[in-house]
């Protein structure tokens, strides 16, 4: 299981949510080569979920080019204090992780 | 059972995986992108703007200034490049960041849900100074703005 993603939801001016996530991941790109030659396959987040009250507010695709312990910043209409907003992602190997936030 | 083995291997290799497949999307039997839970291979793979665009199911974009990118003129990091990307076109339904000088082109690709503001950022990486293009995809349309970022260190390779 990989580390827990540090997710920040703050109600801004004008009703907006605005959330930043920070997933610990180590994005390997399948492109770089170790010390004996052999390419290190990809390991790579894929696809990233983000929901607010069950709600999907955001849904993205991460190719092997994002950075390592992807950041990743949106903002959506509509969210109250307190409201909880849920970010999942699924890598390459099938791994999952899933953490949780209170809007502020 | 030999036989029997051995018959299925020719037929497994004059049907040929691969053909079934590309008819299986050519038909339209196997969905591009209709989910956001799959993630687009074809769309990951493609090395230019135009395969990118192709892959995603459309065909040409068009330029346009209501997209803005924002992101540093000279990246000292190549491999944390902070790149966000706001339109201001109506009814954004996708946001895509592509580099153009990568291995392979598209880093990322976020689907605006109406209720969510088209502004995302993150961060990607850069093998060398290149184009970073942002693809908007609004109406059923393409719209693409393009922004060069010098890097001083890559952040493929090493």
């Amino acid at each position: 299981m990989a580390d827990p993603m540090r997710i920040r939801a703050q109600l801004k001016d004008g009703g907006i949510t605005e959330v930043r996530v920070l997933m610990a991941h180590i994005m390997e790109t399948g492109q770089r080569k170790d010390s004996a030659g052999n390419v290190i396959p990809a390991h790579h987040i894929q696809t990233v979920t983000a929901t607010w009250n069950g709600k999907t507010v955001l849904s993205a695709q991460f190719g092997p080019a994002v950075s390592q312990n992807p950041v990743m910043n949106f903002s959506f209409k509509g969210g109250a204090k307190g409201d909880k907003v849920v970010v999942s992602w699924t890598d390459t190997k099938g791994d999952k992780r899933s953490d949780e936030a209170v809007i502020a | 059972m030999t036989t029997i083995n051995h018959k299925r291997r020719v037929a497994l290799k004059s049907g040929g995986s691969l053909a079934v497949i590309t008819a299986a999307i050519s038909a339209g039997v196997l969905p591009v992108n209709a989910f956001a839970a799959d993630w687009n291979k074809a769309a990951f793979d493609a090395k230019t703007l135009n395969d990118v665009l192709k892959a995603m199911g459309g065909s040409a974009a068009e330029k346009s200034g209501d997209i803005v990118i924002t992101a540093p003129d000279i990246a000292e990091n190549g491999a944390v490049v902070p790149v966000a990307v706001a339109s201001k076109i109506p009814n954004t339904q996708s946001i895509s960041i592509l580099v153009e000088k990568n291995p392979s082109s598209l880093a990322a690709e976020f689907d605006i849900l109406p209720g969510t503001e088209a502004n995302v950022g993150t961060r990607v990486k850069m093998g060398q100074s290149s184009n970073v293009h942002a693809v908007v995809k609004a109406g059923g349309k393409y719209y693409v703005a393009t922004k060069e970022i010098k890097v001083t260190l890559g952040g493929c390779g090493g």
